[in-house]
C-alpha cells in the first residue's frame, strides 16, 4: 500500500519528528518543518566510510549510541542533519587517530555534555534508572511468590476446596 | 450552520454525560430502578450527539470550510478526499474529538450489549464511563475547541502536514485510539466493582472481551505505525523507543497482562484485587500516554511551558481518575477475598509470573521514558535515554517470557508438575534447539542474537502447536476434534504463535541485516550479499506536485533477474522538501530495500542497499496476535455469559 503519486510527503526522514508533529500540535509542526528543511543529506554517506572495515564497524557502533543533538531521539547513525554528519566525521577522525572507543565517547561527551549519550551512564542518580527494572522485578517477584505460597497453603488447609461457610452448609444439607 | 449544530451537539453531549455520571450512580446506591435506567438512553444519546458533532467537523473538512480555524490550519482545497477526512483527526483538537467519540462509542456498546449485566453494575459502569467523558468533553470545550471560527476566512488553507498524507497513517490513529480508549471499559468495570465491593467470575467474563478488543486494536495500531516507519523512512527502521511510541506500548503491555489475569479471575476466582489494580493502571497509562503526547512535555520541556493549559488539564484528569480509583482501591481491595486455591506449580502461578514480567517490563519502559524529565527536575542533569538503554533493559523480560510461555501454557490449573507439563513439549524444544544450532552454524559472524531469537520464536510457535494438539485427546479422530476445539483455544495458540514469530523476526532482522552504502556508476554491477545489483539509468520525471529522479535498479541472483526496483528521490518545490521513496522487493524470507541518494561530481550516484531478512514476519506476527485476540473474542463463552453469575464458584477449571 504505497502512497500514490498525489501524495505529498515531506521527507523529513524521521518517524519521531513526524509523530511529534502529528500528535503534539502545530507549534511543533513549525519546528519540525524547519528542522526537516535543513536535513537534505541522508544518514551515513559513502565518502564518510573508513577504508578499514574493522574501524568502520567500530565507528558505526559508537554512532548508534550518540544522539543527534538537533533531532528528536535519533542517533547520529540514522540522522540526516548536518550536525550528525559532522559528529560522524569527528568520531571517525578520532578513531583513525588511534583513540579507543571509550576515549572517543569521552571526547564527544566533553564537548557536548552527557545529553549526547543515548545509553545513559550508570553513575550517580542514573544508578536508579538502571536498577529500577531489577529492583522492581525482585519486589514484584517477591510479592508474587508470597501470594502463590499463601494460596497453596490455603490449599492444604481447605483440602476439599470448601470455605468454612460452605462446609457448614454442606453439613446442614447432609443432615437433612 | 452545520458547524454550529456540531458545536451545539458537543455541548449537549457534555451535559448528557454530566447527567449520566450522576443519576445512575445515585440510583444504584439507592436502588431506584428509574434512576438506574437513565444510563442506557443517556449513553446512546451521548454517543449519537458526539458522532453528529464529529460528522459536522468532518463535513467542514470535506467541504473545505475555511471559516473554521482548524480547517484553515490543517487542510487545503486541493487535498485528496481521503486526506481531507483523515485531516479531521490529524491535529490536536480533532484527535481529541475522536478520542471522546470512541469513549462514548464504548459506553454506548456497554449499554447496547450489556442487557445481561446486573442492573446495578451496569448503571455504575456507565456512570463511571460518563464521568471520564465529562472530563474530556470539558477539556475539549474549554481548552481545545475544534469549532472556533475565524473572523476573515482566507481563500485557501495551510494544508495538512504532507507527512500525514499517507494511507498507512490515515488509519493508524483511529486504531490506536480504539485501543487506548477501549481500556476505559476495563477501568469503568473495575471502579464499578470496587464501589459494589464484589468481583466474581461473571465480572471477569465481562471485562475480558473489552480488554481483548482494546488490546487487538492497540496491536493493529502499533503494527501499522511500525510498518509505516519501515517503508517510509528510507532505512527500514521499525521501532525507535520514542516517548510517543512508548506511550502506546505501555498500555499494550498492561492490557496483555490484564487479559491474562482476568482468565485467572474467571476460571479460578483468584487474583481479583490484582486484576482490578491492573485495569486501573492500564487505563491510567492510556491517560499518561495522552498526557505525554498532548502536553509535549517529553518532546521538550519548553513545549510544555509554552502551552501549559492543556497539559495541566490532562494532568488534573489523570490525577483525579487514577488517584481516585487507587484511593478507592486501597479502601475496598480487601473486600475482594480470593477463593481459588492452587499449588505453587500450576497454571495460576504461571499466569502470575506472566503478569510480573509484563508489569515490570512496562515499568522499565515507563522509567526510561520519564527519566530525562526526572533527571532534569531533581538532579539537574540533562541527559538522554535512547534505544540502547531500552534494548538492554527491556529485552531480557521478553526472553524470559518467551522461554517460560510454552511450559506455563501447558500447566494444568490448580496443581501440576513441571516435568509432566514439559514432557509433551520435548519435541518442540529439541526442534527449536536444532533450528537455533543450524542458524548458529550457517550464519557468518558470531552473533548470538539471531540463534537465540530463532530458538525462542520456534519454541513458542511449536509449543503453541503442541498445546493445541494435546487438547484433542489421546485417540480417535484427533484432527476432527482439533477443528472443533473452542475458539478460545485456537485464539490462544494463534496469538502465542504470533508473539513467537514477532520475537524471532525482530531478532533475525537485527542480527542478519546486510547493508551496503556506495557510489555507483550507471551500468556498473555491484554485489550485496547473494545479489548483484545494477543501476541501469536514472530518469527524470514530473509528478503532480513534485519533481522526481527515478533510479532503475535491476537485482539478479546467479545471473537470473529477481527484481526490478524503482527507488525515487523527490523534490516538492512548493514545500522546498526533498523526499526519498525506497524501492522494496517484498519476499517471504527477505526484503530487498534500495534507496537512491544524491548524484556525485563524477556522475555516479549514492545507492544504499539493504537485505532485510524476515522483515515481513514482524508484522505477520503482529497480525497473528491480533487475529488470535479476535478468535478468542468470538468464543462461545463470551456470547453466553448471561448465566455465569449464578455459578458461585466460577466455571470448573477444565
Amino acid at each position: 500500500m504505497r502512497g500514490g503519486e498525489f501524495l505529498q510527503k515531506i521527507r523529513i526522514g524521521n518517524l519521531q519528528r513526524f509523530r511529534a508533529v502529528f500528535l503534539a500540535g502545530k507549534r511543533v509542526v513549525a519546528l519540525a518543518v524547519l528542522l526537516g528543511a535543513a536535513a537534505a543529506a541522508q544518514a551515513v554517506e559513502p565518502d564518510e566510510i573508513l577504508p578499514d572495515p574493522a574501524l568502520e564497524a567500530r565507528a558505526r557502533d559508537i554512532s548508534k549510541d550518540l544522539r543527534c543533538l538537533v533531532c528528536r531521539n535519533e542517533s547520529i547513525d540514522e540522522s540526516n542533519a548536518q550536525l550528525a554528519k559532522d559528529l560522524r566525521v569527528l568520531v571517525r577522525e578520532r578513531l583513525t587517530a588511534g583513540d579507543s572507543d571509550a576515549e572517543v565517547m569521552e571526547y564527544v561527551v566533553d564537548r557536548y555534555g552527557e545529553y549526547v549519550l543515548l545509553r545513559p551512564t550508570a553513575s550517580g542518580a542514573n544508578l536508579l534508572l538502571w536498577a529500577a527494572g531489577p529492583l522492581m522485578l525482585v519486589l514484584a517477584g517477591g510479592i508474587g511468590i508470597a501470594f502463590v505460597r499463601r494460596r497453596s497453603r490455603a490449599t492444604s488447609r481447605e483440602a476439599d476446596g470448601l470455605s468454612e461457610a460452605e462446609s457448614t452448609r454442606l453439613a446442614e444439607i447432609l443432615d437433612e | 450552520m452545520i458547524t454550529e449544530l456540531g458545536h451545539f451537539a458537543l455541548i449537549l453531549a457534555f451535559l448528557v454525560a454530566c447527567v449520566q455520571a450522576v443519576v445512575p450512580m445515585v440510583g444504584a446506591a439507592r436502588r431506584w430502578p428509574g434512576w438506574m435506567a437513565v444510563a442506557e438512553p443517556a449513553a446512546s444519546l451521548q454517543f449519537l450527539l458526539t458522532a453528529f458533532s464529529f460528522a459536522a467537523l468532518t463535513w467542514a473538512f470535506i467541504t473545505s470550510d475555511f471559516s473554521l480555524r482548524l480547517v484553515v490550519l490543517n487542510s487545503h482545497s486541493a487535498k485528496p478526499l481521503l486526506y481531507k477526512i483523515s485531516g479531521t483527526w490529524g491535529n490536536h483538537e480533532g484527535s481529541m474529538l475522536l478520542w471522546v467519540l470512541i469513549l462514548t462509542l464504548f459506553g454506548a456498546c456497554a449499554a447496547w450489549f450489556g442487557g445481561n449485566l446486573p442492573p446495578g453494575l451496569r448503571a455504575r459502569v456507565l456512570s463511571v464511563q460518563a464521568s471520564v467523558a465529562v472530563a474530556f468533553f470539558a477539556f475539549i470545550l474549554f481548552t481545545s475547541n475544534p469549532f472556533l471560527r475565524v473572523e476573515m476566512p482566507p481563500f485557501d488553507g495551510q494544508d495538512l502536514n504532507p507527512l500525514l498524507q499517507d494511507p498507512g497513517l490515515a488509519f493508524h490513529p483511529p486504531f490506536l485510539y480504539l485501543g487506548y480508549v477501549g481500556l476505559s471499559m476495563a477501568f469503568s468495570f473495575a471502579v464499578a466493582a470496587l464501589i459494589e465491593g464484589r468481583v466474581d467470575a461473571a465480572w471477569a467474563r465481562w471485562v475480558r472481551p473489552w480488554t481483548l478488543a482494546a488490546w487487538v486494536f492497540l496491536t493493529i495500531g502499533i503494527a501499522l505505525g511500525s510498518w509505516w516507519a519501515y517503508y517510509e523512512l528510507g532505512w527500514g527502521g521499525f521501532w525507535f523507543w520514542d516517548p510517543v511510541e512508548n506511550a502506546s506500548f505501555m498500555p499494550w503491555l498492561l492490557a496483555a497482562a490484564l487479559l491474562h489475569s482476568a482468565i485467572v479471575v474467571e476460571k479460578r476466582e483468584a487474583l481479583k484485587s490484582w486484576t482490578i489494580l491492573l485495569a486501573i493502571l492500564a487505563f491510567g497509562f492510556s491517560l499518561i500516554g495522552t498526557f505525554i503526547v498532548r502536553s509535549g512535555v517529553l518532546t521538550s520541556v519548553h513545549a510544555f511551558a509554552n502551552d501549559p493549559e492543556r497539559g495541566v488539564f490532562i494532568l488534573l484528569i489523570l490525577a483525579f481518575f487514577v488517584g481516585g480509583a487507587l484511593t478507592l482501591f486501597s479502601v475496598r481491595a480487601q473486600v475482594m477475598e480470593a477463593r481459588g486455591v492452587f499449588g505453587v506449580v500450576s497454571r495460576e502461578s504461571a499466569l502470575v509470573l506472566n503478569n510480573v514480567l509484563l508489569a515490570v517490563a512496562c515499568f522499565v519502559v515507563f522509567v526510561g521514558t520519564i527519566w530525562p524529565l526526572l533527571a532534569e527536575m531533581f538532579f539537574d542533569r540533562k541527559l538522554s535515554v535512547g534505544p540502547p538503554f531500552f534494548n538492554l533493559a527491556f529485552s531480557p523480560f521478553m526472553v524470559v517470557l518467551g522461554a517460560i510461555l510454552p511450559v506455563g501454557a501447558m500447566l494444568p490449573w490448580k496443581r501440576g508438575r513441571i516435568a509432566r507439563a514439559f514432557r509433551p513439549l520435548r519435541a518442540a524444544f529439541v526442534l527449536a534447539l536444532a533450528l537455533a544450532a543450524l542458524a548458529w552454524a550457517m550464519q557468518t559472524g558470531k552473533s548470538t542474537l539471531g540463534p537465540i531469537g530463532l530458538f525462542l520464536g520456534a519454541w513458542v510457535v511449536f509449543g503453541a502447536a503442541t498445546d493445541l494438539w494435546m487438547r484433542t485427546g489421546r485417540k480417535g479422530n484427533r484432527f476432527g476434534r482439533l477443528i472443533r476445539l473452542p475458539r478460545a483455544d485456537w485464539g490462544k495458540a494463534v496469538a502465542h504463535s504470533g508473539l513467537g514469530i514477532t520475537i524471532f523476526a525482530v531478532a533475525g532482522l537485527t542480527a542478519w541485516e546486510q547493508e551496503d552504502i556506495r557510489v555507483t556508476q550507471l551500468g556498473e554491477a555491484f554485489d550485496v550479499g547473494a545479489y548483484t545489483l545494477v543501476l541501469e539509468q536514472v530518469e527524470k520525471a514530473r509528478g503532480p506536485n513534485y519533481l522526481s529522479e527515478i533510479g532503475h535498479v535491476t537485482a539478479s541472483r546467479n545471473g537470473r533477474v529477481v527484481a526490478r526496483l524503482r527507488p525515487e528521490k523527490r523534490v516538492y518545490p512548493v514545500a522546498q522538501m526533498p523526499t526519498t521513496e525506497a524501492g522494496i522487493d517484498y519476499r517471504v524470507f527477505r526484503d530487498l530495500y534500495v534507496v537512491i541518494g544524491d548524484r556525485q561530481g563524477d556522475g555516479g550516484w549514492i545507492v544504499r542497499t539493504y537485505i532485510k531478512p524476515f522483515a515481513n514476519w514482524i508484522w505477520a506476527g503482529s497480525i497473528l496476535m491480533a487475529l488470535g485476540g479476535l478468535l478468542s473474542l468470538s468464543d462461545r463463552r463470551f456470547r453466553v455469559a448471561a448465566g455465569a453469575r449464578r455459578v458461585p464458584g466460577g466455571v470448573p477449571a477444565e
